[in-house]
């Protein structure tokens, strides 16, 4: 796993943009983990993922529910914010098990928050600060994952 | 009819009862905000044991001041959704134990249908049709309200919460949870014209909002002004907090602005836990004043979650001969257009 992957996204559009290729690269299933601080865009790439799947509809941060549903076009996205997570034994009390099943993609944001709780990420991104732009690396856990980042970098 | 309420969707535990001949009888709340501060946010499991902890001497507490015997009500409302699974469950499974040891009917509340006739508690409560801004933590939506049950969803925010995106914006500027209390009180000593921050989406038509993008335009603005400590002068940190305010209650303004017009009501109520913001509530003032309308709200502790907006909603639906069946009901996520009329 010595390559590197990352782009450059210098604007909101094309990280939207971006996340719609992620889309097609899981073909709506895997796990994949969103690192970043508060206001680097976790939730905008999100978004991209979810409409590239073809969802016409808001996606609204998951902050305050732990977790929105969505089902498009017969793929199961699971959108997951872990931040106001204390203790990743939470994840129990929600059931968290069901939601990790293979049928589904599931993002996961904070996934610092869930430790212990959490499967293996096929991959991992990381959204950073670059000037007023964002740089995106990442990085596959699994064999599905290496495929995912491969393709990401086509 | 006497109807006793109870709202557990979230961290606050409220009871009240409430009466459609002499109006509120009682009204309790315990907080769970100072538990939860130490995290940050919100825990749900520890909510929900909380709510089990303090429900039953609320609910003792509440007939104590009412002056009234337990059990001395017609009715029993209980908040069934949106909100949280496991602290739903406490309110509604004893709503409905109670109903069913007291043998009084009893019915599941919409949450946002509390806050959102929760002016109705007021002296000079508005009345039908209004537009509706229902602004927390969890939720940012226009609303047009034809009568009770009768909801239209104008506009609502496509990704954060205005309430969450005060939140955020407060932990980014190193200021404690909950943070949009925090940022109003930095804003007030803050100079509203050093920073402007863009209002987002009110160069398009519609009524739809996003806050997220102000998270990112807060923490560049922290970022370009940091020490080589990384720490934000006091008067910095006051100034980038009143431009971040300015720009979430300006966006609401033209949106509610838009509301207005696109109904042509003339009665504009502001709900939940943001519709205590000082500085929205004067924005809005001048607004409705040019648009020759007027604006309603809540008396401060009812403009977060209480007990006394279910008993009253719950009153309003039970006085037209609805009730919900013996089971235990709740809805994490309930669309509010989807409520039946009255």
């Amino acid at each position: 796993m010595s390559k590197e992957y990352r782009i450059e996204l210098p604007d909101e559009a094309s990280m939207v943009a971006f996340g719609a290729k992620i889309a097609q690269a899981t073909q709506g299933h895997g796990v994949i983990f969103l690192l970043g601080d508060l206001g680097m865009g976790k939730t905008t790439l999100s978004r991209g993922v979810i409409r590239g799947f073809g969802h016409q509809g808001s996606v609204k941060s998951p902050t305050y529910t732990l977790v929105e549903p969505y089902e498009v076009n017969g793929k199961h996205i699971y959108h997951f914010d872990l931040y106001r997570l204390s203790d990743p034994e939470e994840l129990e009390y929600l059931g968290i098990r069901d939601y990790f099943d293979e049928q589904a993609l599931c993002l996961v944001e904070w996934p610092d928050k869930g430790r212990g709780m959490l499967p293996v990420a096929d991959l991992v991104l990381q959204i950073a600060l670059l000037g007023y732009g964002r740089q995106l690396s990442w990085t596959p856990q699994t064999a599905l994952g290496q495929i995912m980042a491969d393709k990401l970098m086509s | 009819m006497r109807v006793l309420g109870i709202e557990t969707s979230c961290d606050e535990t409220g009871v009240a009862i409430y009466d459609s001949e002499q109006g509120l009888l009682g009204d309790v709340l315990y907080s769970q905000v100072k538990m939860h501060a130490e995290y940050g946010g919100v825990v749900p499991e520890l909510a929900s044991r909380d709510h089990v902890r303090k429900l039953l001497p609320l609910l003792d507490e509440v007939f104590q001041n009412a002056g009234l015997e337990k059990g001395d009500v017609d009715a029993l409302a209980y908040t069934s959704g949106p909100g949280l699974i496991g602290a739903l469950m406490v309110g509604a499974s004893t709503g409905r134990a109670l109903a069913l040891a007291w043998d009084k009917p009893a019915i599941g509340v919409h949450h946002m249908e509390g806050h959102l006739l929760a002016p109705m508690l007021e002296e000079h409560p508005p009345s039908f049709p209004f537009v509706a801004l229902l602004v927390s933590g969890g939720h940012t939506q226009l609303v047009q309200v034809d009568g009770i049950g009768q909801y239209a969803l104008l506009g609502e925010s496509l990704d954060d919460a205005a309430g969450e995106a005060f939140d955020k914006a407060a932990k980014m500027l190193g200021l404690d949870y909950p943070g949009g209390p925090l940022v109003a009180q930095h804003a007030l000593q803050g100079d509203r014209t050093r920073f402007r921050f863009p209002r987002p989406m009110v160069d398009r038509p519609g009524m739809d909002m996003s806050f997220s993008g102000l998270k990112t335009y807060t923490l560049n603005t922290a970022n370009d002004h940091r020490d080589n400590d990384g720490r934000i002068d006091d008067q910095t940190m006051c100034d980038i907090a009143a431009a971040f305010e300015e720009a979430v209650v300006d966006t609401l303004a033209i949106k509610c602005k838009r509301a207005l017009q696109h109904t042509g009501f003339k009665q504009l109520i502001i709900a939940g836990g943001v519709s205590a913001n000082q500085r929205l509530r004067e924005r809005l003032e001048e607004m409705v004043v040019k648009e020759r309308a007027e604006l309603f709200y809540a008396r401060p502790e009812f403009c977060t979650d209480n007990g006394a907006m279910i008993a009253y909603a719950g009153c309003q639906r039970l006085m037209a001969g609805q009730h919900s069946g013996l089971e235990i009901v709740t809805k994490p996520r309930w669309p509010l257009d989807t409520l039946a009329p009255l």
